[in-house]
């Protein structure tokens, strides 16, 4: 799933480019999708990616899709395990520059670990439509 | 002249799209359709409650949803809350049990035992069930796509025990459609996996005709953000594609429907969701009825759990979520439910803690003691409001349902991901209203705390050990069960498949092998293949 609308994003050459993914077995994808649309209505392009990524799914398709914005959402606890797997398949795959995001059930005690991951956004439950497009708006290069 | 032009009054729309106007009268219960369609209780159409007496002579069953790290841990979980007065189990399995995975399997890697039980084979069963009697407490299984599976193991592990499996009672969720609009925890392809759904109700309507084979949820529709109206029509819908499933298969509708039952949310509007409950118990009853021919007053009952209301609580101020939780019990009982379970307070951060599950037991046990909900049957029933919004309740979802069968029906629907698509974009115009403060959610968008207190959640463990231990002990029943048997077993269940038989026998077979939920999951994917999720927006 892709959408383009360019209109918003006047300094770009191209709409800002997401994928959301939803990491491992967990099958809450309300918020990933509310997310989804969100993003689409402030221009982006996002794809998509439907449930039970692994990690190795997540770091080819970031990869392949050439994305600004590498987001996981996830409500199921697995946070931790999930991205101690993927921050090494993401630097072998050259997308350190990229913007790692992270929603969810996450706990105000993991989001320190989740940082040292290289998850520069972390927007727990409760967090606002509004700052996540901010946030990628500000630090997508 | 309507009342709101002479008083200047801003319109009221409720969620699920009918005017709310500040005054009812008997005029209004006549023009929305009358009395025709209440009843007195037990009676068709059963609008204010399936039995005669209700909780004067039994209150709902209590049910809390519980169940993390191995069958040990949850077996403590369940002597503690039967302890504290619970009445029935309800069952929460870990992501690789409800997806078909052993715990040793790749993918489960960090997810045994994390938000459930983990089961691998017949033993976590008899482990997870020491100790309770299964006559006195009934067991609702939380379990989908690997649901006939499971179904199988309960029974299998009852028949071991010396229970008469034709009179055991108990509940499995297994709503397969309901899973590919939300929850996720699917397995198969559509069409294959409501084929499962219905060998378990044949299995179930001629081997174990008192255990309740599904448990259709509204419930995980609502969630995902439909209305009230839609979650009862998209699950009366999802119910009929099951019946006909198994009506094909020549079975008569009154030889399974008494034991289908169903699973819905409480979050929102008092009013609304209480005339949700009694419009759709009579709309089911028509149905079943009218199109179905059902003749026995059992079959037309709309028997449910209700409760819940995760969507509605929320991450901010997370105590009201106690007061909002005893709301929910409150209009659960006003509604005439036969079991309740609440989510608990703590639940937007982490699994239930036994305090937290104790303070949503203790709710709906001060209802039942302290408030005076058991001594009378319906006591909102002839409101005009109640009665008014009754009919007009029972009259949107009539709509919604014909709607649904005009495009094509559910299964296809489903099928295309258009239902995923369309709650999904309800969801996200809910949660743009909340942020704009157009729909009001107290310590959300209104009367915010300035300074967020450091809330005082206690984060329930994960226990890696624990995870550890139930991959060596699958590892040991793998090397100590009779690999013969086990290997004719899961052939078995591969042949049943592929020839269209009702799979239901070999599995019970093969659980009795100690053959792993993994291996058979394997065996059943080599015939019916994996789903793939249409992604849709």
């Amino acid at each position: 799933m892709s959408s383009h609308n360019g209109e918003s994003e006047m300094s770009r050459q191209h709409p800002i480019k997401v994928l959301l993914a939803k990491p491992g077995l967990d099958g809450h994808d309300q918020g990933a999708k509310v997310v989804v649309r969100a993003l689409m209505e402030a221009g982006m392009e996002v794809i998509y990616t439907g449930l039970r990524q692994t990690p190795e799914k997540v770091a080819r398709m970031a990869l392949e899709e050439d994305v600004d914005v590498i987001a996981l959402s996830s409500l199921a606890g697995s946070h931790l395990p999930f991205c101690t797997k993927l921050k090494p398949l993401l630097e072998e795959a050259g997308l350190t520059d990229k913007l790692w995001m992270i929603g969810g059930n996450l706990p105000a005690q993991d989001h320190e670990a989740l940082r040292r991951l290289g998850f520069k956004g972390i927007f727990p439950t409760g967090s606002r439509l509004d700052d996540i497009v901010n946030f990628i708006r500000e630090h997508v290069k | 002249m309507n009342d709101r032009a002479q008083s200047d009054l801003k319109p009221v729309i409720n969620e699920s799209g009918i005017e709310v106007k500040p005054l009812y009268t008997a005029r209004d219960v006549e023009a929305s359709g009358g009395y025709a369609m209440i009843g007195e209780p037990g009676e068709y159409p059963f609008t204010r409650g399936i039995h005669r007496l209700m909780y004067r002579k039994q209150p709902w069953t209590m049910r809390q949803y519980a169940g993390f790290g191995n069958p040990q841990d949850t077996n403590r979980r369940f002597k503690y809350l039967i302890a504290n007065g619970q009445t029935g189990l309800n069952v929460a399995f870990d992501l690789p049990t409800q997806i078909g995975l052993d715990s040793d399997d790749p993918l489960a890697e960090g997810e045994v035992g994390r938000v459930g039980m983990s089961v691998d084979t017949l033993r976590d069963f008899e482990i997870a069930f020491d100790g309770i009697d299964l006559d006195k407490i009934t067991v609702s299984l939380t379990i989908n796509g690997a649901a006939a599976i499971l179904i199988a193991m309960y029974l299998a592990m009852a028949e071991k025990r010396g229970h008469d499996v034709k009179q055991l009672r108990g509940t499995a969720q297994n709503d397969i459609l309901k899973e590919f609009i939300g929850r996720g925890t699917w397995i198969f392809p559509v069409e294959p996996s409501v084929r499962l759904v219905g060998d378990t109700i044949e299995y179930c309507a001629r081997h174990a005709p008192k255990y309740s084979p599904v448990s259709v949820c509204g419930y995980h529709i609502r969630e995902s953000g439909a209305t009230p109206a839609q979650e009862m029509a998209y699950a009366f819908c999802i119910a009929r594609a099951y019946a006909d499933e198994v009506l094909r298969r020549g079975l008569h509708i009154d030889e399974f429907a008494g034991r289908l039952s169903y699973n819905f949310n409480i979050f929102g509007n008092i009013f609304e969701q209480v005339c949700k409950f009694r419009a759709g118990r009579s709309l089911w009853a028509k149905i079943m009825k009218e199109r179905y021919g059902a003749e026995k007053p059992g079959s037309m009952w709309l028997r449910m759990i209700a409760g819940g209301g995760g969507g509605g609580l929320t991450f901010e101020q997370p105590e009201l979520n106690i007061v909002r939780g005893a709301y929910y019990a409150l209009i659960s009982a006003l509604s005439g439910t036969q079991t309740m379970a609440l989510c608990s307070y703590d639940e937007a951060y982490t699994i239930p803690t036994e305090y937290s599950a104790r303070i949503s037991l203790r709710t709906m046990q001060i209802l039942i003691e302290e408030m005076g909900l058991c001594e009378t049957v319906d006591p909102l029933g002839g409101s005009w409001y109640v009665e008014t919004m009754t009919n007009q309740m029972r009259r949107k979802m009539e709509q919604i349902m014909a709607e649904t069968d005009a495009q094509g029906g559910i299964v296809k629907l489903i099928s295309e991901g258009a239902i995923q698509a369309k709650v999904s974009a309800q969801a996200y115009q809910m949660q743009r209203d909340i942020e704009s403060g157009k729909f009001p959610k107290v310590g959300v968008n209104c009367y915010r705390n300035e300074q967020e207190e450091e809330h005082k959640v206690e984060f329930h463990p994960y226990n890696e050990e624990d995870a550890r231990e139930q991959v060596q002990q699958l590892q040991r029943i793998r090397a100590e069960r009779d690999a013969t048997r086990v290997e004719a077993a899961l052939a078995r269940i591969r042949a049943d498949a592929q020839a269209g038989r009702n799979v239901m026998p070999a599995l019970v077979e093969a659980v009795k092998t100690y053959a792993s939920v993994g291996e058979m999951t394997r065996e059943m994917v080599k015939v019916f293949g994996r789903y793939r999720e249409p992604i849709r927006f």
